[in-house]
C-alpha cells in the first residue's frame, strides 16, 4: 500500500493524559469516513519532547507541526489538511509572531538537540516491532552475535567512553568486564528503570517511545558477559511504559529475537519485568536487586559490587535505561563515532527532563558539553513570564542548585560535580526570582527523609534533624548557629551514610548554602523571605493611597479577612490572613503590598 | 508470527525501511506538489495524487516527496501540479490526470524531460522544445 501522508500522534504519557488517544481515534474515524484509509497512515509514536505544547500531531512529508491539539481539532485537520491540503494555521507551532509555518528542523527547541537515545522517539510506532527493525533495529544484535566476540564488544564500549547515565557516571565497559571475567554458572543482566527523581521522566519516555532498544541492548550484554536472563525493574507507576515493554518483549519472543537460539546463533536470552512499588531507595542498585529477589528494598554495603556478586549472589550487570538505549547505536556506528561527541571526560549525549519555570518544558537530548545557558535559554526558550533566572537544580534530591553565574558551564559529569551538584539521571528544574532557596532545599529534603529506608542512622536521623532546622528557618524561628549545624550534619551524612541516598541527601541543602547563604541569613536575621514564598514570613498589606475600594480583593479572599467600605481603602485582618496571595494577584491598582 | 532467521530479519529490514523512509523529508530534493483545493479535488486531484505516490513507489524513487497544497489559482486547468527538482526549472503542470501523472514521473523526474503539452508556467525558452 502506498501512503502519501503520515500523521504521527504523540502517545507518551504527557500527551496521552491530554487526550491524544481520543484525537487518534477521532482522526482514524474521520479518515475512514472520508475514504482516505489507503492514502494516509496514522501512527502512534513516543514523545516528541516539546511536552509543554502537547498533544502534538505531526504531518509528514508536509512537516507540519501541530501543537496544543484538542480532540475537536481532529476533524478539522483531516477535513482541511489531509483532504484539501490546507494546513490548519492556528494549530501550527510558531515560536514568534513572525515565524509562521516554520520547518520542524528550524524550530529553536530542536536546533541544538542531538538524538541518540531518543532516536526513535516520536518517529516510530513503539508497539510495532517492524518499525523498530526498519530503523536498523536488532542490527546491532546481529552484528554482535555473528561478527563480534565479547571482547570486541567491550573494546568498542571502551573506545566509546560511555558512562552510566543513572547518575554516578561509572564507565559502562568496566562493569561489563567485571561480570564477564567472573567464573559463574549463572549471571544476570538488569535494567534499572526505577526512575524516582521528582520532575524526571527520561527513562519513562525512552521506554514508552522505543522499548525494543532496551531489549536489544540487554541481549547484547547477555551475550557479552555470558548471561541468559535479564530483568527490567520498573516502577508500577509507569503503566504505559510497562504495557509497551511487555508488548515489545512478546513481539521479540515471537520473532525469536528473545528466547532460545536467537537468530540461529545458539545463544539463549530472555527478559522478564519486575515491578517496583515506587520506593525511591530501590533506584539504588543493591536495594533494587534486593527488591527483585523478593526482599525488602534496602541497600547493603559495597563491595562486593553487583558486577561480582549481585542478584542472588550471582554476577550482575546493572545499567540505567538511557545507558542501554545508547548501546545499539555505539555498536552500529562505532565507539569512535560516539567518542567524537561530548567533552574530554564525558562522551555522547545526555537526555534531560527540563521543567520548572521555563517556557518549553520537555524532554531534550543534547551533546555533553552543551552549556546550561543553551539548554535553558535556547532550547528551553527562557524563563516563563519574563521573570529573572535564579538557579537550576540538577540531579534531583541527590543534586544541587547552580546559580546564574555558572550558566555558561559546559554540562558534563565533572563540571557539575565541581559546582556542588551532580549529573544525576537528568532532571533539570529551572527556578526564577519567586523561588526561595531554603524552601527548595526543604522540599527535596522532605522527599529524601520520607524515602529513607531507615537502615543506617546518619541518613535516618541526620535527614530528619536537618529538615527540622530548615523548617524552623522558613518559619522565622532560625538562629545563626543553625547554618553551621546544617553544614556539620550534612557533611556527616555524606561521609557516614550507607548508600547513595543518604550520602547525597544533604546536597540540596549544602549547595543552596554554598551559593545562597545570604538568603538563609536574611530568613534568620531579618525574618524576611525575599522571594515571598515562605508563608510565615510574608505579610500582605493594603496601601491606602492606592486602594480605590473596588472590593475585588475582599470578594476573592477565601477567609473573608479583607474589609472596608465601598470606594474607601480596605484593610487586611492579619490574624485571619492565610497568605494565599489572592488579593495580591487580583488587585489591578498595585495597592496590595507583599513583604 | 514464527521465529525468523537472520536472512529473514535482514529482508524484513529492507522491506520496512522503504516504508519508513517515506516519512523522512531530510535530504530529499525532488518535490511534487499537488493542488488540492476544492476545484482540484473536484477535477480529480485525489486520483492524480494517488497515481504519483504509486508510480514513485513502483519505480523505487527514494528522493521524491509528494506534498499537497491548496488552490494554485489555475482553476481552469485543474488538477495542477508543481514539480521542483535540481537541474530542472520549477514547472507547473495543468490538467494532470492519473496518466499524465505517471508520464510526469517517468519523463520529468526520471529522464529530466518536460512534458511540454501540459506545462502551464513556462520556464525559460531555451529549455522548452
Amino acid at each position: 500500500m502506498a501512503y502519501r501522508s503520515f500523521v504521527l500522534i504523540c502517545s507518551g504519557t504527557g500527551c496521552e493524559s491530554n487526550k491524544s488517544g481520543v484525537i487518534f481515534d477521532r482522526m482514524a474515524k474521520q479518515i475512514t469516513e472520508k475514504g482516505l484509509l489507503s492514502e494516509i497512515q496514522l501512527v502512534k509514536t513516543g514523545c516528541f519532547g516539546l511536552c509543554e505544547r502537547g498533544p502534538i500531531v505531526k504531518v509528514l512529508p508536509d512537516e507540519t507541526f501541530y501543537v496544543d491539539v484538542k480532540p475537536e481539532d481532529a476533524d478539522k485537520i483531516v477535513e482541511e489538511h489531509l483532504l484539501k491540503g490546507r494546513p490548519v494555521k492556528n494549530l501550527v507551532y510558531q515560536y514568534e509572531e513572525s515565524q509562521k509555518n516554520i520547518k520542524i528542523e528550524n524550530i529553536p527547541f530542536y536546533q541544538k538537540q542531538f538524538r541518540i537515545v531518543l532516536r526513535n522517539c516520536g518517529v516510530i510506532d513503539p508497539e510495532n516491532i517492524n518499525e523498530y527493525i526498519a530503523r536498523d533495529g536488532y542490527k546491532a544484535l546481529e552484528k554482535a552475535l555473528f561478527e563480534m566476540t565479547p571482547d570486541d564488544i567491550i573494546e568498542e564500549l571502551k573506545i566509546s567512553g560511555l558512562r552510566g547515565r543513572g547518575g554516578a557516571g561509572f564507565p559502562t565497559w568496566r562493569k561489563w568486564v567485571f561480570t564477564k571475567d567472573v567464573q559463574s554458572d549463572v549471571k544476570y543482566v538488569v535494567c534499572n528503570a526505577d526512575e524516582g527523581d521528582p520532575g524526571a521522566y527520561m527513562d519513562r519516555s525512552t521506554i514508552e517511545g522505543d522499548p525494543h532498544s532496551i531489549i536489544e541492548a540487554m541481549t547484547i550484554c547477555g551475550y557479552t558477559v555470558g548471561a541468559h536472563q535479564g530483568y527490567v525493574y520498573i516502577r508500577a507507576e509507569y503503566p504505559l511504559a510497562i504495557r509497551r515493554l511487555e508488548m515489545a518483549i512478546r513481539q521479540a519472543r515471537e520473532m525469536g529475537l528473545l528466547g532460545k537460539d536467537i537468530l540461529g546463533s545458539g545463544f539463549d536470552f530472555d527478559i522478564e519485568i519486575r515491578l517496583g512499588a515506587g520506593a525511591f531507595v530501590c533506584g539504588e542498585e543493591t536495594a533494587l536487586l534486593a527488591s527483585i529477589e523478593g526482599n525488602r528494598g534496602m541497600p547493603r554495603p559495597r563491595p562486593p559490587f553487583p558486577a561480582i556478586s549481585g542478584l542472588w549472589g550471582k554476577p550482575t550487570v546493572i545499567n540505567n535505561v538511557e545507558t542501554w538505549a545508547s548501546i545499539p547505536v555505539i555498536l552500529l556506528k562505532g565507539g569512535k563515532w560516539f567518542a567524537q561527541i561530548g567533552t574530554e571526560t564525558s562522551k555522547g549525549t545526555k537526555v534531560f527532563a527540563l521543567t520548572g519555570k521555563v517556557n518549553n518544558s520537555g524532554l531534550i537530548e543534547v551533546p555533553m558539553g552543551t552549556t546550561l545557558r543553551e539548554v535553558i535559554f535556547d532550547i528551553g526558550g527562557g524563563i516563563k513570564n519574563g521573570k529573572k533566572f535564579k538557579a537550576v537544580q540538577s540531579g534531583g534530591p541527590s543534586g544541587g542548585v547552580i546559580p546564574a553565574e555558572y550558566l555558561d558551564t559546559p554540562i558534563d559529569y565533572e563540571n557539575l560535580q565541581k559546582l556542588g551538584s551532580i549529573m544525576g539521571s537528568g532532571g533539570l528544574i529551572v527556578m526564577d526570582e519567586d523561588d526561595c532557596m531554603i524552601d527548595i532545599a526543604k522540599f527535596y529534603l522532605e522527599f529524601t527523609v520520607d524515602e529513607s529506608c531507615g537502615k543506617c542512622s546518619p541518613c535516618r536521623i541526620g535527614g530528619k534533624q536537618m529538615y527540622g532546622i530548615l523548617d524552623r528557618i522558613t518559619k522565622g524561628k532560625g538562629e545563626l548557629a543553625d547554618i553551621d549545624k546544617l553544614k556539620q550534619i550534612g557533611r556527616a551524612m555524606q561521609k557516614a551514610s550507607l548508600c547513595g541516598l543518604g550520602q547525597t541527601a544533604p546536597n540540596p541543602v549544602l549547595s543552596t548554602l554554598r551559593y545562597f547563604e545570604h538568603e538563609y541569613r536574611q530568613h534568620i536575621l531579618e525574618k524576611k523571605c525575599a522571594a515571598g514564598s515562605c508563608k510565615e514570613l510574608v505579610f500582605y498589606t493594603i496601601n491606602p493611597q492606592k486602594c480605590i475600594g473596588c472590593g475585588l480583593c475582599a470578594m476573592k479572599c477565601p477567609v473573608n479577612c479583607i474589609s472596608g467600605e465601598k470606594r474607601k481603602p480596605h484593610t487586611i485582618d492579619q490574624s485571619k490572613c492565610i497568605k494565599c496571595g489572592n488579593c495580591y494577584t487580583v488587585c489591578k491598582f498595585g495597592a496590595v503590598i507583599k513583604g | 508470527m514464527a521465529k525468523i532467521t537472520l536472512e529473514e530479519l535482514r529482508r524484513l529490514r529492507e522491506q520496512t525501511k522503504a516504508d519508513i523512509e517515506k516519512r523522512e523529508v531530510e535530504g530529499k530534493e525532488t518535490l511534487v506538489i499537488v493542488g488540492m483545493g476544492t476545484c482540484g479535488i473536484a477535477a480529480g486531484a485525489r486520483e492524480t495524487l494517488k497515481a504519483f505516490v504509486e508510480t514513485i513507489e513502483k519505480l523505487g524513487l527514494k528522493d521524491v516527496v509528494v506534498k499537497q497544497t491548496g488552490c494554485m489559482g489555475y482553476c481552469y486547468v485543474e488538477p495542477t501540479v508543481e514539480v521542483v527538482m535540481p537541474d530542472m526549472p520549477r514547472t507547473i503542470y495543468g490538467k494532470v490526470d492519473a496518466d499524465v501523472a505517471r508520464k510526469i514521473v517517468e519523463d520529468h523526474i526520471v529522464h529530466k524531460k518536460l512534458v511540454s503539452e501540459h506545462v502551464m508556467d513556462k520556464p525559460a525558452a531555451d529549455i522548452m522544445k
